[in-house]
């Protein structure tokens, strides 16, 4: 019974973030959304990646997209498709029923019991690499966002000065 | 009906997929695509937690997901700069608006 709740608020979330018609309740819907993934990760019995979705998705995205809708703004007017709705439709549809068909097996299968495993020694003993690159990627995303959010300043005549 | 844990999780999988191809296919609001795609994201992080469940191995699902999780942030923090900048620089965050490349 609780599983359902979880996963009827969880779509019923996204769908929310998805319609909302303000960018900021569309935020805080999505934030609502990641706490209750959050929520299922732990009840399948994943509490290390839980807290981290709960941390990151729900609490620094948010922030994240809280400051990025101060700073550009409300846009009114802007609904309706780039797409044609029947193509929309009919693509979502082959993604998803195609997904389904592959995921069909695991529909019956009864959760088996948690083995208990230390999350520290796959990251680092068998997945290293993959941590480091992971954390030059922060860096390197940390250091995009900081180039991008800059104000760029004008440039300056070059060519009166060469002229001169 | 009684429904069993792992279909549940399948569910959700496949309405989160679904509502977040659909955010990025019919969304006009840079934001909202954004918005689209965490939400496919979530979808498939919580199937990685799900694969990892169902073989018996859920470290190595979680390891996964925790790589979604960074790879997902930074791409968001990207995208809502070049947002913001597009912003600034067309005054308007419409997608259609963003037809400087074509001839």
């Amino acid at each position: 019974m609780m599983y359902l709740l979880i996963v009827a608020g969880l779509l019923v979330c996204a769908i929310q973030a998805v319609r909302s018609a303000r960018l900021l309740s569309s935020a805080l819907w999505l934030a609502g959304a990641s706490a209750l993934t959050a929520l299922f990760m732990y009840l399948l019995g994943a509490p290390e990646v839980a807290v981290i979705e709960l941390s990151v998705g729900a609490g620094l995205v948010t922030v994240l997209f809280v400051f990025a809708i101060n700073i550009a703004g409300e846009e009114e007017g802007l609904s309706g498709s780039p797409l044609p709705a029947p193509l929309t439709i009919a693509l979502i549809l082959i993604v998803v029923v195609s997904i389904g068909w592959l995921a069909l097996p695991a529909l019956n299968i009864e959760l088996p019991m948690l083995i208990p495993m230390n999350l520290s020694s796959i990251l680092w003993g068998s997945r290293a690499i993959d941590v480091l690159l992971q954390i030059v990627l922060i860096f390197a995303g940390t250091l995009g966002m900081l180039g991008m959010l800059g104000e760029s300043k004008p440039a300056k005549p070059h060519h009166k000065e060469a002229q001169e | 009906m009684n429904l069993s844990p792992s279909m549940l999780a399948v569910i959700a999988i496949l309405g989160l997929l679904g509502v977040g191809f659909y955010a990025l296919l019919a969304s006009r609001n840079l934001i909202k695509v954004i918005v689209g795609l965490q939400i496919l994201v979530k979808g498939s992080m919580l199937a990685f937690v799900l694969a990892g469940r169902l073989v018996g191995n859920v470290t190595l699902g979680q390891s996964l997901a925790l790589t979604v999780i960074v790879v997902d942030t930074i791409v968001a923090v990207i995208g809502l700069a070049i947002s913001v900048q597009i912003r600034r620089h067309f005054g308007t965050l419409d997608v259609k608006a963003l037809t400087t490349l074509r001839r």
